[in-house]
């Protein structure tokens, strides 16, 4: 393969085998101009980066070619959450060119500085205002030195589409090309040039259609599972029928006979290698293995007693005031656990890689949310020194937290090196399941009271396993504590029979949905209708305005619930969003069916730079968030997944949607918070808090199915 | 078993000689090099690889390279004539119509299948019609907004 065809596949039109060193890059990303920036905190980046021979004082940068375009390098990856979008619009408006003038370069590991991973709503969020106080001040480089080639004083000059221009004449001009041409200038961000105010904004806060879909609607954008390279071996690995059995005896013959098939066993892995997947897939299939896997009783039904039994002791993250004061002022005590089941990412597109060595090079595509790490676990696995080995992340379909961890990448590495061919390992759909790193089964229990009067007196607040991400309860209870049982959701040795890992807000949507459930049941006892109640305990004045506003779209008239209307409310707070969302449902009585017929979602998220991306965002996150209310769960039998497959994984579909509403808050002076996770968090409350409102009864488990509607009728 | 079959692949004869028991979309995308279609479950529950035999939607990964022997069958590379995009393909841009892409050539070629049966459907028939496919993003309200904006566009021809 040339190293044309290898650029086709770098999805950019930029040099390849640029290394981050300052005056290499110079050297080979020919003239312009560049302009280093850091994002966050220097010492947290320094030991992020601990070992990494890497440099320390930046980590991203842009430049402006002698054609004008300008390029913004970041470790950052598109995997259709929009920030390819976003990003390029805070660029293009504080440096004055027209978006389609701006090429994001993301995720490349040769040509992007490190980065820790795109996850937790932070591209926005962390990596919007150091970038657009780049570009306002590689704007103010350009301004330098079009004074200079008009010889006019920069004050007298402005910028517009590429061009700085005479403000009292506005022929006098040249353009960025011209002004970058034959240049070779680099800067250091020092953040003291102002950023434009939301007033002077022409490309951010204007909604524009996502830059990437041409190709995704022609078939033309690439996926890992998309890279063919000469000579590629398609692998299917042999895989244990439950987490923790060994392989104890394999026979190989059979497949060993299948044409052109290699077949590779390296201790307990083993692999057929084709180059169709099907064929390969065939031979895996001929391979005769015993396994022998631990007994273990554990099941989605009694995990719950399991982690209340092994639970290590907790951490109190809040507390204020007097529990037992509190207790006292109480005329009724509320008490309740809440359960949350195990669920999967289950992106369309599963874990892919493809893994190339030449020498002691490797060059790797692959399906991930964090190329950085990708890379040193390839070099790790291969022996190779890290700088060998490149990772270019091509377009992921979808993450939502569970293309954090690199096993498939691992995997095409391992299998490239005994092969001595390229690989690509691109996961079945069982596989996908198998190994996905699941959101924590959790329990959440809460002790809560009121007074005669219908104020809270105390909140004490328990949290096992799911993690410490929403758990702060942010109404105003005068006496209250919060406490943490094991604060990651990765849990620890013997808790979780697999991997449990960050699954879209992670934590936030098991707590939300706990605390809204119990604050609304604390409504329904003091009588007051729940937005009401809400409204009465909330000090928190953003989270006021976005339930207020909520109720006033949809229309919300105050009633003491269950009103039989079918309709919830709950609230939350996730990645620095304040979010309130309110739902109408239909409940089944006989069957235990639900159908939401209306959700509309009220979200304050700061500064909002593409607000039809934001848009969708809340969209995906509501129509998401149904699955995990309404349906997904993870069967299994000790570290036996009985999931498989989306025919009984039910993902939501076409007929489960509800018609949504969305509003933002035009909160253009604070800045940007995060958007791609946090109306998911209140899909569970606001769905529980329906049902009770329709029918009268609440169900305390997550997903709630036809089956535990139906039982908690039967319960009354 | 292995013997040469032919179809028409995007307007253009094919020949292969395949085990013709292969399902089609591992040969449309390794033997054939044609990469839009995807793998999304194997086992035609999540319709990411749908394509479209003779006018009618199947899933790719449950069809036989056999049966397709001398039919049309039409991917997402397909659908886009002389450089001009189908009105799907813009209506999905227009609106927005997607995030991570990866279920978008599955969904278009299913909306296309569906579209030429009903060219002006109602809200409810296309929920109807896509119910199968299935999209982690969310993007779903969108996406029937745009089969109706490309049925209108359509007029009844595809």
């Amino acid at each position: 393969m040339n190293n044309d065809d290898y650029l086709d596949l770098d999805f950019t039109d930029n040099p390849s085998g640029v290394q981050m060193d300052r005056r290499e890059f110079l050297k080979l990303a020919g003239g312009g101009i560049l302009l280093y920036f850091t994002v966050g905190d220097l010492s947290v980046l320094a030991q992020q980066r601990q070992g990494r021979s890497l440099p320390t004082d930046f980590n991203a940068f842009l430049r402006i070619g002698e054609d004008g375009r300008v390029s913004c390098y970041t470790g950052k990856i598109e995997m259709g959450q929009g920030v390819v979008t976003s990003l390029g619009q805070m660029l293009a408006d504080e440096l004055d060119v027209p978006l389609d003038a701006v090429d994001m370069i993301m995720g490349d590991t040769d040509l992007c500085p490190w980065d820790m991973g795109t996850f937790g709503s932070m591209s926005t969020r962390f990596f919007g205002p150091a970038l657009r106080s780049a570009g306002a001040e590689a704007r103010q480089v350009l301004l330098e030195l079009a004074s200079e080639h008009l010889k006019a004083p920069a004050e007298k000059l402005a910028t517009e589409n590429g061009f700085a221009f005479d403000k009292t004449n506005k022929q006098k001009r040249v353009s960025y090309a011209q002004l970058a041409k034959g240049k070779k200038i680099e800067r250091h961000s020092t953040g003291k040039v102002a950023v434009k105010k939301p007033s002077e904004f022409r490309i951010m806060g204007k909604s524009v259609t996502r830059r990437d879909s041409q190709e995704k609607v022609t078939g033309k954008a690439k996926y890992a599972g998309d890279v063919q390279l000469p000579g590629m071996l398609y692998a299917r690995i042999l895989r244990p029928p439950a987490h923790g059995a060994k392989l104890i005896d394999v026979d190989l013959s059979e497949a060993r006979q299948v044409k052109d098939v290699q077949v590779i066993k390296d201790g307990d892995f083993v692999a057929a290698l084709h180059t169709y997947p099907d064929v390969a897939e065939m031979a895996l299939a001929k391979i005769k293995a015993k396994f022998d896997a631990p007994k273990s009783d554990l099941d989605e039904k009694n995990i719950f007693d399991h982690l209340l039994k092994v639970a290590p002791s907790g951490n109190v993250v809040a507390k204020d005031g007097n529990l037992q004061a509190g207790e006292q002022a109480a005329a009724t005590i509320v008490e309740e656990s809440y359960f949350d089941g195990y669920k999967a990412h289950a992106p369309i597109e599963p874990h892919t890689a493809v893994v190339k060595i030449d020498g002691n090079k490797a060059t790797v595509w692959a399906s991930t949310q964090t190329p950085f790490s990708a890379k040193e676990e390839v070099a790790r696995e291969l022996g190779f020194p890290s700088e060998n080995v490149r990772v270019i992340p091509p377009f992921v379909g979808g993450g939502f937290g569970g293309k954090s961890r690199n096993l498939q990448v691992v995997e095409a590495a391992r299998l490239a090196k005994l092969s001595g061919k390229p690989v690509q390992v691109a996961w079945t759909r069982k596989e996908e399941f198998f190994f996905d790193s699941f959101r924590p089964a959790a329990v959440v229990k809460i002790r809560s009271g009121i007074t005669e009067k219908g104020q809270m007196s105390f909140w004490d607040y328990h949290v096992y396993f799911a993690g410490e991400r929403g758990s702060l309860q942010f109404y105003s209870i005068p006496n209250h504590s919060t406490t943490v049982y094991n604060a990651s959701w990765t849990g620890g040795a013997g808790t979780h029979p697999f991997a449990t890992g960050p699954w879209r807000a992670p934590a936030n949507n098991t707590n939300t949905f706990a605390r809204e459930s119990q604050i609304d049941i604390m409504a329904a006892k003091a009588g007051i209708d729940p937005v009401e109640f809400r409204l009465q305990h909330l000090r928190n004045e953003k989270m006021q305005r976005v339930l207020k506003t909520a109720a006033e779209k949809f229309e919300w008239k105050p009633a003491k619930a269950p009103s039989g209307r079918g309709f919830g409310v709950a609230c939350g707070i996730d990645a620095g969003t304040t979010v309130a969302t309110m739902a109408e449902v239909e409940v089944d009585r006989a069957t235990g069916n639900v159908q939401v017929k209306r959700v509309v979602c009220a979200q304050d998220m700061g500064l909002v730079i593409n607000p039809e991306g934001a848009t969708i965002q809340m969209e995906g996150c509501i129509t998401m968030g149904l699955g995990y209310a309404l349906k997904e769960d993870i069967h299994f039998h000790g570290g036996e997944i009985h999931d498989v497959n989306f025919d009984t994984y039910e993902i939501p579909r076409f007929s489960w949607l509800p018609k949504i509403e969305t509003v933002i808050i035009d909160n253009k002076d604070s800045d940007p918070q995060g958007g791609g996770e946090p109306a998911i968090v209140t899909m569970g409350g606001v769905i529980a808090n329906a049902i009770y409102d329709a029918i009268g009864v609440r169900v305390f488990q997550l997903p709630m199915t036809p089956e535990r509607i139906k039982e908690a009728i039967k319960r009354g | 078993m292995e013997e040469t079959v032919q179809f028409k692949l995007n307007g253009k004869p094919v020949q292969l000689t395949v085990d013709s028991n292969r399902m089609l979309l591992w040969v449309l995308r390794t033997d054939l090099g044609v990469t839009g279609t995807k793998y999304g479950c194997g086992e035609g529950y999540c319709a990411a690889c749908t394509i479209v035999v003779n006018n009618e939607a199947v899933r790719s990964c449950q069809t036989a390279v056999k049966d397709v022997k001398g039919k049309e069958v039409l991917t997402i590379e397909g659908l886009a004539k002389t450089g001009k995009l189908h009105p799907l393909q813009k209506a999905f841009m227009e609106h927005d119509a997607l995030q991570c892409g990866y279920c978008t050539p599955g969904m278009i070629m299913n909306a296309y299948a569906f579209l030429r049966k009903n060219p002006r459907p109602s809200r409810s028939q296309i929920i109807e019609g896509m119910e199968d496919n299935l999209c982690r993003c969310g993007a779903h309200n969108r996406i029937v907004q745009a089969i109706q904006t490309a049925g209108k566009e359509m007029k009844g021809g595809a």
